[in-house]
């Protein structure tokens, strides 16, 4: 410990002496966070180190596959997917939301009934369903009820194909979820908002859009963000039905070559660098959304960021001083 | 005579069990300022948001310019309008809430042309420029492009005043429009309403704020539990009341 005039006790005498504008003050000292710090930079030294080392991993069956066209093909499939399955999920149950939040007991009885067995139900079942529903009904027409007139008919088997079939399950689900978010962002509004676009002569779709939702969305987006690093680590539930996604393809490696840690460690490193790039337009999205609401919120994260850093080197080169 | 602004007769409403409104008579003349005082449950919050058809009415009759908001009269039922249909006739009606309700992810101007542009299909660049106008007028042209979080609660107050103006109404309704206020920005959102009073706009004010009724309003309605006690000229009803009620509230407000 640095022994400074200013931590050895003095009397008041001594203290009065001093002149006031000379006087700085000093932040709390966190010696414990320096300990703890160098603790930890060890362990994950010695872990990566002992990872590093260990031939079981073939590191070289790593570096293969990490680039290898195959598993492009599988994570071009995993991220249209996920957008996909998003772009459904959030659409749909935006519609739910208002339909369930409607005056109407129709529409809130359907909505209700919506959510109850989507989210009720496990997402595995729903997959494996939607994947074999050509067993429950072999065709899908278009016509008219309890007549043989038929406009378009579709065999069941080629249209649910695994990528449709993943895709149907994932959307409706997360559809399901999704409803439930927008709810709740659209009930954190203010009814006086409503109220004053009514006064102003807004419809009720109107207001809907150009008042509450663009408000809900502070609300909405963080967990939505959630959802979308959730679902893109989800689709691989779709391996079970061959959808050709990242992980179907890496099953479909270590099943021949039986490099299995291998390969779930390229997975891993997949899934992980594509969930970091994710968090990025959340941070975005959430400024965006923030405005006129919060001050820190009109600063960019970048910024945030860079300022945390170096507030951090200050208050260190104090410290040594 | 021409058609009073806003009529009522008989109005009548309820929650559950409980009469809040029972049988309201009032009128408006046009260019007239109608100030609705009382304690607080008295009804006259209430009143006010059934003009436009934010609360709706039991029973009676409640036109303005002549037209019944929310309904359509057959033979002696008052059949409810769909939203869609409710929100034309709201177009021309302005109003102001007590909590200001800015749109608070828009700019003050933002604010005043939304409606202008959304619901009347103004152009954009003639909506601005008017807006511009508008919040001049009210004393916040260089406050434009703040955000209501960036601005007092006066300033929020005169924002929604020109929003509502933007629209063009005949008819302005403030529901406590000073309530809410510090009160050293009180007399700045007055100053405004006794501006467009004195321009000839036909207006209903639900206030506690006795001074402005006595100076600017041309009638006084004084109103608890659910009926009126006593209207007239404020400087009679507002200053030497007849009824035993009216004096017993004016003494303790003064």
């Amino acid at each position: 410990m640095t022994a400074s005039p200013a931590s050895a006790p003095a009397t008041r005498t001594e203290e009065a002496a001093v002149r006031a504008d000379e006087l700085t003050a000093v932040p709390v000292r966190h010696w414990s966070r320096w300990i703890a710090a160098a603790l930890a930079l060890l362990s994950l030294v010695g872990l990566v180190g002992s990872l590093a080392k260990n031939p079981n991993l073939h590191w070289d069956v790593v570096g293969h596959y990490l680039f290898a066209d195959l598993i492009f093909d599988g994570l071009v499939t995993t991220l249209w997917l996920t957008a996909a399955a998003m772009a459904i999920g959030l659409a749909l149950g935006t519609l739910v939301a208002v339909m369930r939040l409607s005056a109407s007991p129709v529409l809130y009885a359907l909505s209700s009934l919506f959510v109850w067995l989507f989210r009720g139900t496990p997402l595995l079942v729903q997959i494996i369903f939607w994947a074999y529903a050509a067993a429950l009904y072999k065709h899908v027409m278009i016509g008219i009820p309890f007549t043989t007139i038929t406009f378009v008919q579709l065999d069941t088997n080629s249209l649910l194909t695994p990528s449709i079939a993943a895709l149907l399950a994932l959307g409706l689900n997360e559809a399901a979820y999704a409803s439930e978010i927008v709810r709740a962002g659209i009930q954190s509004v203010d009814p006086g908002q409503t109220e004053a676009a009514h006064s102003l002569g807004m419809k009720p779709a109107l207001t809907m859009r150009r008042i509450v939702l663009p408000q809900a969305m502070r609300v909405i987006i963080p967990p939505m963000g959630n959802e979308t690093i959730n679902m893109l680590k989800t689709t691989a539930y779709v391996s079970v039905i061959a959808a050709h996604d990242l992980m179907s393809n890496i099953q479909d490696v270590y099943a021949q070559n039986y490099q299995v840690i291998p390969m779930l460690v390229v997975a891993a490193l997949w899934y992980l660098a594509l969930t970091t790039v994710l968090s990025v337009p959340q941070a975005w999205l959430e400024r965006r959304y923030g405005r006129g609401t919060t001050r820190m919120a009109q600063v960019s994260p970048l910024r945030r960021m860079f300022v945390g850093v170096t507030d951090l080197l200050t208050t260190n080169r104090e410290r040594k001083g | 005579m021409a058609q009073p602004m806003v009529h009522a007769e008989g109005v009548r409403k309820h929650y559950g069990k409980l009469d809040v409104l029972k049988g309201i008579d009032l009128t408006v003349e046009r260019g007239q300022v109608c100030c609705l005082l009382g304690p607080s449950g008295s009804g006259k919050s209430t009143f006010l948001r059934c003009i436009n058809h934010l609360e709706k009415v039991d029973g009676g009759r409640l036109t303005v310019d002549g037209d019944l908001v929310g309904y359509r009269q057959a033979g002696t039922r008052l059949h409810e309008l769909r939203e869609s249909e409710v929100a034309e006739r709201r177009r021309e009606i302005g109003m102001v809430f007590q909590r200001f309700n800015l749109f608070p992810h828009m700019t003050a101007l933002e604010n005043v042309i939304e409606a202008p542009v959304r619901v009347n299909g103004v152009n954009k660049a003639d909506a601005r420029a008017e807006a511009q106008l508008l919040l001049d007028r009210v004393g916040l042209g260089d406050r434009a492009g703040h955000y209501p979080s960036q601005l007092s609660g006066g300033q929020q107050q005169r924002v929604a005043i020109a929003r509502a103006l933007a629209m063009k109404p005949k008819l302005m309704l403030f529901d406590e429009p000073t309530s809410a206020l510090d009160p050293e920005l009180v007399g700045d959102v007055l100053d405004v309403m006794r501006d467009l009073a004195a321009d000839g706009m036909t207006m209903v004010v639900v206030t506690h704020e006795i001074g402005f009724a006595r100076e600017v309003g041309d009638t006084a309605v004084f109103m608890d539990d659910g009926v009126v006690v006593e209207a007239g000229d404020p400087r009679t009803v507002l200053v030497d009341p007849e009824q035993e009620r009216t004096k017993a509230f004016l003494s303790k407000v003064l």
